[in-house]
């Protein structure tokens, strides 16, 4: 399992219910399901990726989350998990607001478009930038959206959510993010997680 | 046609009240077990049959001679895996494979019923179905299924009674029939009613049978079954054993061959007034008006898990109606899932070959008995 779920999975108290947004095969599902016995349903768009969870046994309702999640009551899970899929709604901010409402506290990660290795790939090859986490051409990206772990750290200050823990990945390395130190995050992480809630 | 010998019946004698005020009892309910019931009593999954459907879920139909309807599904290592589990078909009543409906005589006169016989509701026909648990000693089923009529069922049941199975499989149905839905089926009941061989619903003393209209009803009622693209790939513009147009009115093209031949076949098998009783029943069915227009009201008693499966090419009952009780289940944070099989054989997607369908129905079932 890659680190970002290692590190989202240990956000996460035992016995929670969680509901996972853009689940895809389920792996963190499982995982959740199986070490921390956490309550879990997940919201997926793609038919095949929803049969792989049915094959793993796990709850899922093939849905869209910018039309789906207004059926879930507010605060009927204790996180709502979006993994590095935000980007790539036609209103993100309609989907963390969506988030906020559905789950006590929500855990989203960000691909950092501010990443060194993206900022250089543009600044020298002059074309868009294709790493681990953006690994799309420009033709045929799902992402519609793209922000830095500054942008999305200063966008959600200004929606006056709180943010509980917000965390730079690059690859198994996992720093905190803070107000003193967000310019050399923003630079070194090629992935944001935070945990918010409203 | 209820009189053969390979019927197992159980006769209720406990009195049940239908919606229609009227009580019945000393009732036979035809039914009909595949696998066994295992010594702990919960590998039990009761299967609901759809509008024409009957008891005879799998292998070779008895009366008929031909696959039972839901062969595809269920049997040995199958989607619903009968080396597995204990499955329990029973015929509804109103229906004619031997459970107490139209062609059966009425107690107090001796005369057949017809349409003297009570109209029964979706709701009824479950309430007489939930005595075979009782007769089977089954405290609580591992599963309710069925597709349409069936699904209809299985969403009525467990909201009569909520803690009777684990798990709730709805497949292609609605917990409303629409006015679309309520049209097709009238315009079935009015080709039965309009042959002058249904003589009011007498026809067995007349000696007669509707056969034409009844053909015609399943012939309209076929179509709805299907897709457009479904059909056009099927048959197109095809001829019927002949060059070319033969400028009549004889059956030119290959579907209506087909259709004609859908709806001969239909009448040897099936009775006409249960099908004017029986397409009555889905009609009446609101489950959101039994809870005052609240359709989670049905469900908040139940811990049941749910999984719900439309198909995308199915106009009878469309994704959004079979959405709308995932909707009504999410509401009230129940345990919930939910796929829409791509396929283009229309509403009878359920009845067919339909691999993604039928991996998903297995694993779901096989995933969920082994958390038993």
């Amino acid at each position: 399992m890659k680190n970002e779920f290692k590190v989202i999975a240990d956000l996460i108290e035992k016995d929670k219910k969680v509901l996972d947004v853009g689940c895809a095969d389920g792996t963190l599902m499982k995982f959740l399901k199986d070490n921390k016995n956490i309550n879990i349903r997940g919201l997926e768009i793609s038919k095949e990726k929803v049969q792989e969870c049915i094959a793993k046994g796990l709850t899922v309702i093939e849905g869209n989350a910018e039309k789906d999640l207004k059926q879930f009551p507010d605060k009927s899970f204790d996180y709502v998990v979006l993994s590095q899929t935000l980007q790539a709604f036609l209103n993100p901010e309609l989907v963390l607001d969506e988030l906020l409402r559905v789950g006590e506290k929500a855990i989203v990660t960000i691909p950092n478009f501010g990443y060194w290795k993206v900022r250089f790939h543009l600044l020298f090859k002059g074309t868009m930038p294709i790493t681990k986490t953006l690994p799309d051409e420009w033709y045929n990206t799902p992402n519609l959206h793209m922000c830095t772990i500054k942008d999305f750290f200063h966008f959600v200050k200004s929606k006056n959510i709180k943010i509980f823990r917000s965390l730079a990945l690059n690859n198994l390395d996992t720093s905190t993010i803070n107000e003193g130190n967000i310019g050399v995050k923003n630079m070194f992480a090629d992935l944001g997680i935070f945990l918010i809630e409203k | 046609m209820n009189t053969e010998k390979n019927i197992k019946t159980l006769i209720v004698k406990k009195p049940l009240k239908l919606d229609c005020g009227k009580t019945i009892n000393n009732f036979p309910i035809a039914y009909e077990t595949y696998g066994s019931l295992n010594s702990n009593k919960d590998n039990a999954i009761l299967v609901f049959h759809a509008l024409t459907g009957d008891q005879f879920v799998t292998g070779i139909n008895p009366v008929t001679k031909k696959e039972g309807w839901w062969s595809y599904a269920v049997g040995p290592d199958k989607a619903i895996d009968t080396n597995k589990y204990f499955v329990i078909c029973s015929n509804v009543i109103g229906g004619c494979m031997g459970s107490y409906g139209p062609s059966h005589k009425d107690p107090e006169n001796q005369n057949i019923f017809g349409t003297n016989f009570p109209v029964i509701t979706i709701n009824d026909m479950v309430n007489a179905q939930y005595n075979l648990l009782e007769h089977f000693g089954i405290d609580k089923l591992f599963s309710v299924t069925g597709g349409s009529m069936g699904g209809m069922q299985v969403l009525q049941f467990i909201s009569n009674f909520p803690d009777k199975s684990k798990t709730v499989v709805p497949i292609a149905t609605t917990s409303s029939h629409s006015a679309q839905n309520i049209a097709f089926n009238e315009l079935g009941r009015q080709a039965i009613t309009a042959d002058s061989d249904w003589k009011d619903g007498n026809y067995t003393s007349n000696n007669t049978n509707p056969g034409k209209g009844l053909a015609v009803a399943r012939m309209a009622a076929h179509i709805t079954y299907l897709s457009k693209k479904g059909l056009q790939e099927k048959f197109g513009r095809k001829l019927q054993e002949r060059e070319d147009l033969k400028f009549g009115f004889d059956a030119d093209f290959q579907i209506e061959s087909y259709l004609r031949y859908q709806g001969s076949v239909f009448v040897d098998r099936f009775d006409a007034n249960s099908y004017l009783y029986i397409t009555r029943a889905m009609d009446y069915f609101d489950l959101a008006k039994q809870f005052k227009g609240n359709l989670s009201d049905a469900f908040t008693k139940t811990k049941a898990k749910f999984f719900i499966i439309s198909f995308t090419s199915d106009w009878l009952y469309p994704t959004q109606e079979n959405k709308d009780i995932v909707i009504a289940l999410n509401s009230i944070g129940a345990d919930v899932g939910f796929v829409e099989i791509e396929s283009d054989k229309g509403h009878d997607s359920f009845l067919l070959d339909v691999p993604n369908f039928l991996n998903a129905l297995k694993n779901f079932l096989d995933k969920s008995y082994e958390e038993n």
